[in-house]
């Protein structure tokens, strides 16, 4: 568990100044291990530079300053084979139907027909996708859509899975029950997982760690450890320490809010 | 038959009985147009004999020049400029008033740089068509979410197979558009400049029977002409529906 699977040594992005508009400090500087196997939770207030972090980890950016390494290996502003990314917006291909979607990867790392057809089928029923495997996504709801996007990464067999507000669009319902899957699913596959997430009740009933974000540049201004067991699901909602731990959360991350906000401490 | 399909027919057949009954009781002249029942009857003269085809052959084999010029040129532009923002807010503004051009003033150009013949009927044709493409390029370049662009990155696509699996079909309604509009008007000015500056091909054979009166050939080709057009359009249509149905829309 404690072994290092992604690390980030002195990380800041800054985006450039363009068109009329003043240079953007988004994220940083700031270190951070990701520990193999874990459930890593990031919380932070709006603009913080959250979905930058996990841009700069999947490679889809590349750090302004700093190193990014996943697996003793630098990244470099390019997504290495390993990690697999699932976005906030709905990133299923319309144009294709859902078991296609789930077999878009394997395919196009020409992967065998049967292969293919082992591996789309697993995760169509890890995802509970069996009877919509001939579905076109707008025939689905967004939860089910997402629940594609889940699985076309999941069939990829990703050793680091990167979730970015994937339940942000979803009712509060579907996103608790949505939260258990991806337990289920982090510890079947046994990958390491990070999640970016507004809501701290998500972060707190998913994550082993939780790291709390600054206002923008953000930095971690600290990492909890929720300390429950692997096994578990929404139901530890209902245990006093969860109540504790999102009071806790919220504490760390009020007056941060309100800075990104343009309030001063009250 | 939904509904409005229904309510589609039953006015088209309403129109059609009207003007047929108008005919007949000479509330419109013969020489002005014979009934839609004779059309028919001129139209199926005109099939079952050799004169015609030719002709046809003519008029779609320069549609289908122009029309595929268009569509490739059309699209290639339309990827340049959209990979070029800085060349595309150049260039918009002549887009956007490109249709208010009329485009048969340079049909004297043409002659002059290609000749009579087929080439000056396919270029202003061209010219009709490539705009529509263009812009249709534009736009559903211009929708591709970004989360897929994103999408194409995390699968580690080259740029060519995220053209391929991402941007085309994820564009592809919208071409869809671009399409049949490029076909429309590729039609138009295969047409329009059969009539003006050809001695061959549907356009000319129409202007020629009504320079000499000859009514039943006339309406006969015309009757022939929009029924191939709106059948290849239905065909366009029936594609671009079961694409939009596909995505929910």
């Amino acid at each position: 568990m404690s072994q290092v699977h992604a690390r980030l040594m002195g990380v800041s992005r800054v985006y450039p100044a363009a068109a009329g508009q003043a240079a953007v400090h988004a994220l940083g500087p700031l270190d951070l291990d990701l520990r193999r196997g874990e459930f890593f939770g990031v919380v932070g207030p709006s603009g913080c530079g959250k979905s930058t972090l996990l841009d700069v980890v999947a490679g889809l950016a590349a750090p302004s300053e700093g190193r990014v390494t996943f697996e003793q290996r630098d990244v470099a502003g390019e997504v290495p084979d390993g990690i697999g990314v699932v976005f906030q917006e709905d990133a299923s291909f319309g144009w294709l139907t859902v078991w296609d979607n789930v077999a878009f990867g394997l395919r196009r790392a020409g992967r065998e027909a049967a292969e293919v057809q082992r591996r789309v089928d697993e995760a169509l029923r890890f995802m509970g996708l069996v009877d919509f495997a001939r579905a076109y996504p707008a025939q689905l709801s967004g939860g089910m859509r997402q629940r594609v996007c889940i699985a076309r990464t999941l069939v990829m067999e990703p050793r680091l899975i990167l979730l970015d507000e994937p339940f942000g669009a979803l009712d509060a319902q579907t996103r608790l029950l949505m939260g258990d899957e991806l337990l289920r699913l982090w510890r079947a596959s046994g990958a390491t997982v990070m999640l970016i997430t507004h809501a701290l009740d998500e972060a707190a009933m998913l994550s082993d760690r939780v790291g709390v974000m600054s206002a923008r540049p953000g930095r971690f201004i600290d990492i909890i450890d929720t300390g429950w067991a692997r096994e578990r699901d929404s139901r530890i909602a209902a245990e006093p320490s969860f109540g504790a731990l999102t009071a806790r959360l919220w504490s760390l991350l009020r007056d941060e809010s309100l800075k990104a906000l343009g309030h001063q401490r009250p | 038959m939904s509904r409005a399909g229904a309510w589609r027919l039953g006015i088209l057949g309403g129109a059609v009985a009207l003007l047929e009954l108008l005919c007949r009781l000479g509330a419109i002249k013969k020489i002005t147009m014979i009934p839609p029942s004779e059309m028919a009857l001129a139209l199926g003269r005109l099939m079952a004999g050799p004169a015609m085809w030719p002709h046809a052959a003519k008029t779609f084999g320069n549609v289908a020049w122009a029309f595929l010029i268009a569509v490739l040129a059309g699209a290639t532009i339309g990827v340049v400029l959209h990979a070029l923002p800085g060349l595309r807010r150049a260039l918009d503004p002549w887009l956007a008033t490109w249709y208010a051009v009329p485009v048969f003033v340079f049909y004297p150009l043409f002659i002059v740089l290609f000749g009579m013949g087929d080439a000056p009927i396919i270029a202003i044709a061209f010219l009709f068509s490539v705009a529509a493409m263009t812009i249709a390029t534009l736009d559903g370049l211009g929708r591709i979410p970004r989360v897929l662009r994103k999408t194409a990155r995390v699968h580690r696509l080259t740029p060519i197979e995220r053209a391929l699996r991402i941007d085309l079909p994820s564009a592809f309604p919208y071409l869809l558009t671009g399409v049949k509009l490029a076909l429309a008007y590729a039609f138009i000015g295969v047409i329009a400049s059969e009539f003006i500056l050809s001695g061959f091909g549907l356009g000319h054979e129409i202007s020629f029977a009504y320079n000499n009166f000859d009514n039943r050939t006339m309406y006969g080709l015309m009757l022939f002409l929009l029924t191939a057009v709106v059948l290849i359009n239905l065909v366009v249509q029936r594609i671009e529906r079961r694409e939009l149905r596909r995505r929910g829309r």
